[in-house]
């Protein structure tokens, strides 16, 4: 088992990704902690949640990269998952700060805004950690699983899936945005408290929070890399290549991008999960078509089908967001749109694509 | 009452003899009624509540329409009373105050004045006293106003002069009115014709509100027993309520239908272009919605210009919109055609990514000029309005004429593709690319063509938008969702797919509404579109035979 893993990828892109995440979760939180505040290298304290902010896009990234790099179906809906993951996390930090409220009662604030007198069905079991780990794994799935069931079997693809999906995860905007549903409406869920007893303000908790999802993130890298070079991850680029001479091989393709399509639901939904935590709040708008669709931008940025090239998109484009939306907020839509425009007509293979050029040698992972 | 009728007429005559010589004229009651008004009147300024509900009641029975001016004043509190009990109406900037019956100017300080309070009580019998005397009035409009009044706060005493007052007018809209009040005030008589004729007047308004009203007809006591003795009333009672039913049900559906062909309008118009272009050349525009939005736009811009350099055309700014409304989004997608998705050609999902970074660029531009807000189209006048087809169904012009207009734009798309020859050459390459290009068929300049007609007519919609909802920079995005489920209900390649695709959605939409809020509607309706590509993934007009293959 050890030795399939390790031969994943090259000893080469293996030390390359020991050395990252030892930068990662080591060297940053040292620069933060121990290095003292007058110092050029120290983090500074608000990077911290920033840079956990931006790994759980990373992992949104893998799993983008997952089923449109690999497996050919650009997904507009991945938000949805996403934003899943999300209330399922948000919901659990709702209920142990019960009684904690402005209003001090039981049930969550909004719940009282709204008068209403018992919680839901639906929320019950969230006052328990590991039911909502459990959730956090379910819900995106199943969701995932029964969406894409019957989609995939009606052998929708290309266009019309995405824009399917993008139907998707609009009605499901429109629905958390009701007060009705129960999920805190317009508002979402906020104002968290703290995480299996660490109160969420403290610095410690955070520096916790991004080491956490870090981990996540190399676990889910080496999954996905065990996944796209096995035989599985080999029908699923024919899948993509040529669907039908798939299909005429005596494969099934229902079979093998449902298990991707809800594989990387999930994984998006772990990334909700740790997002909502870092960032203290949870609400309709990250499922707005917009933010599916930047989805996929990250990845084609970085490069499809390279998993690397995802995790660096991902990090590009939200940095460069960080940046102009505080240098130059209205021009940031301008950049954006051009970076759509830019990477889909000269850079079809992304930003690994130039490094490629340059040196084949540090070709994704390969033997 | 007849004593009162003829008085009525002398009443009126000396109170315009009064007006006519108010400044002569001494406030001397000359007779006897005369003297009971000005004293109801006096009551008016009393301290004590009771004493002026009193009063009101007293000014009904006399029927005075001269009493009109003070109960309105007391019930907009601009009624003063002076240490002598005679009161006065002040003006509306409350600098003067004028004698109630002589119109004499009051001289002291108004300041001093006491103001009588009156409660909703007493605000309520004003009202029903006010209706009743303006049924004298001689104006049609008043007199509709008092029967509708009095249909809303129906009072047993006042059965007799809506009677009377049904038996002289001549008005049909007012007779209507004053039946369905008596009616109302006539449905707990003690006889039992007048119940049986009030509830079939109330059963012929055909209005909603009234089924509380029959239903406790039909209601029983705690013993069990009905409250209503005779069955004949009862049964009159339960067919009024169904029939009232069915009427509401007819109109609800007849306004859903009409609400759902208009959203049918617009969808069609955002989707024909979106159906032509994907059946040519296989790309979703993303950027189409954007499409919409400029045209919509475009109308502002040209309803702005006309407004400040030709006032006097402003009606007809509409008009020259259409060509704008056209001509800009086209030109628009066909620069985006020429350099940026010719080059994505074979590449739909890349395609797709480009589009949607042009509509960032598009709606940011948009945000930048015009600001961030909506702006204002207005309808012109001609266009505001409506048919008034019974209580409870008013068409709109603006929503009439969309519809027009849509049936108006499909119909010359159609000849456009089906009686010229870019029709014919459209219909070829998409059709067969290849097999088009080998007859000769520039096909690079037939897409630059279509996908400017497609923006185009997509410009048109946001036109068509612009008269009926908000104009800002997200207008597109909200719209493109749904012109692409109409597209994948649809189908491509068939104008048939889009019209029926476009207006069973708007209809489906808007009849789910009323039963699961809009929103649950959205859902139904999506639920429903992945249901129904289970059964036909090419949608409901689908290409056969090899076609179908693309």
């Amino acid at each position: 088992m050890l030795k399939d893993i390790l031969e994943i990828q090259s000893k080469r892109a293996w030390v390359l990704t020991l050395l990252l995440t030892f930068i990662v979760v080591i060297v940053i939180p040292i620069l933060n902690v121990v290095v003292p505040e007058d110092s050029v290298l120290h983090i500074p304290e608000y990077l911290i949640p920033l840079l956990g902010k931006f790994l759980c896009y990373a992992l949104v990234a893998l799993a983008m990269d997952l089923i449109w790099g690999y497996t050919g179906i650009l997904s507009l809906g991945h938000g949805v998952f996403f934003a899943l993951g999300g209330y399922a996390m948000g919901m659990h930090l709702m209920r142990v700060m019960a009684g904690e409220g402005v209003y001090r009662s039981e049930l969550p604030d909004f719940m009282v805004f709204l008068d209403w007198k018992e919680l839901p069905w639906y929320w019950y079991g969230f006052d328990h950690f590991w039911f909502t780990l459990l959730m956090i794994v379910l819900i995106p799935g199943l969701f995932a699983f029964i969406f894409g069931f019957f989609a995939f079997r009606s052998r929708i693809k290309g266009v019309y899936f995405s824009i399917i999906t993008q139907a998707m995860t609009y009605a499901l905007m429109l629905l958390f945005f009701r007060n009705e549903t129960g999920f805190g409406g317009n508002n979402g869920l906020t104002d968290f408290k703290h995480i299996l007893g660490f109160s969420l303000h403290e610095p410690s908790t955070k520096l916790g929070l991004y080491i956490t999802t870090a981990i996540v993130l190399l676990l889910s890298y080496i999954l996905c890399r065990y996944i796209v070079n096995s035989k599985l991850g080999r029908v699923l680029t024919a899948i993509r290549d040529a669907e039908s001479r798939v299909m005429f091989s005596g494969y099934n393709p229902l079979h093998y991008k449902l298990f991707v399509w809800t594989l990387s639901a999930i994984l998006c939904g772990i990334a909700g999960a740790l997002y909502v935590p870092q960032v203290g709040i949870i609400n309709p708008s990250e499922m707005q078509p917009a933010n599916s669709i930047e989805m996929a931008i990250w990845v084609a940025v970085g490069g499809r089908g390279t998993l690397v090239g995802a995790l660096l998109g991902a990090g590009l484009v939200n940095g460069a967001k960080s940046w102009f939306t505080v240098a130059y907020p209205d021009l940031w839509l301008y950049f954006l749109g051009a970076i759509f425009i830019a990477t889909t007509l000269f850079l079809p293979k992304g930003v690994v694509g130039i490094t490629n050029l340059f040196n084949k040698k540090i070709k994704n992972g390969g033997k | 009452m007849k004593y009162y009728k003829n008085t009525t007429i002398i009443i009126i005559l000396v109170g315009l003899l009064l007006q006519l010589f108010a400044v002569s004229v001494n406030a001397t009651p000359t007779t006897n009624t005369n003297m009971e008004l000005s004293q109801a009147l006096a009551g008016l300024g009393a301290k004590s509540r009771k004493k002026i509900l009193k009063s009101v009641k007293k000014l009904g029975q006399i029927g005075d329409p001269a009493a009109i001016p003070a109960l309105e004043a007391l019930q907009h509190r601009k009624l003063r009373a002076d240490a002598n009990g005679r009161i006065y109406i002040i003006s509306d900037d409350g600098t003067s105050a004028k004698e109630v019956l002589t119109g004499e100017t009051y001289t002291g300080a108004i300041d001093e004045l006491y103001t009588p309070i009156i409660n909703n009580r007493v605000r309520r019998v004003i009202k029903t006293v006010l209706a009743r005397l303006k049924l004298r009035s001689s104006d049609p409009e008043v007199r509709l106003l008092a029967a509708k009044q009095l249909a809303k706060n129906p009072r047993e005493d006042a059965t007799k002069e809506i009677q009377a007052a049904l038996e002289k007018e001549t008005n049909d809209e007012v007779r209507e009115a004053l039946a369905l009040a008596l009616a109302l005030t006539q449905i707990d008589s003690p006889q039992k014709e007048h119940r049986l004729q009030a509830i079939k007047t109330i059963a012929e308004s055909g209005n909603l509100k009234f089924i509380p009203l029959l239903k406790g007809v039909l209601a029983k006591d705690s013993a069990g027993n009905f409250l209503e003795p005779d069955s004949e009333v009862r049964k009159a009672a339960s067919k009024a309520i169904k029939s009232i039913e069915r009427h509401m049900l007819l109109i609800s559906t007849v306004r859903n239908l009409f609400y759902g062909l208009s959203l049918g309008s617009v969808l069609l118009l955002a989707a024909l272009g979106l159906a032509i272009t994907f059946g040519l050349m296989g790309v979703i525009n993303m950027a189409h919605g954007e499409m919409l939005m400029l045209g919509a736009y475009s109308t502002y811009v040209i309803q702005e210009l006309f407004k400040n350099f030709l006032p006097g055309l402003f009606e007809w700014y509409i008009i020259a919109s259409i060509p704008v409304a056209f001509i800009v989004p086209a030109v628009v997608g066909m620069i985006l055609e020429r350099t940026i998705i010719r080059h994505l050609y074979g590449r739909p999902l890349e395609t797709l990514l480009a589009t949607w970074g042009i509509s960032l660029i598009l709606i940011q531009t948009v945000r930048l000029i015009f600001g961030a807000q909506n702006v204002e189209v207005s309808n012109p006048s001609w266009l505001s309005g409506g048919f008034q087809i019974t209580q409870g169904l008013l068409l709109t012009n603006n929503r009439i004429s969309i519809i027009l207009f849509a049936v108006f734009v499909v119909f010359l798309v159609w000849l456009l593709l089906n009686r010229t020859p870019l029709g014919l050459m459209v219909r070829a390459v998409t059709q067969s690319r290849s097999t088009a290009s080998a007859m000769g068929i520039l096909t690079s300049r037939i897409d630059m063509w279509t996908f400017g007609l497609g923006s185009g007519i997509a410009g048109l919609g946001g036109l068509a938008l612009s008269q009926i909802g908000n104009v800002g920079p997200e207008l597109g995005q909200s719209y493109i969702v749904d012109s692409f489920m109409v597209v994948v209900l649809g189908g491509v390649g068939k104008i048939a797919g889009t019209i029926f695709g476009a207006f069973g959605l708007g209809i489906i939409n808007k009849f789910l509404e009323p039963f699961t809020g809009a929103v649950l509607g959205k859902i139904l309706v999506l639920v429903f579109i992945i249901l129904f590509i289970q059964k036909r993934p090419q949608g409901i007009f689908a290409l056969k035979g090899r076609l179908a293959d693309g």
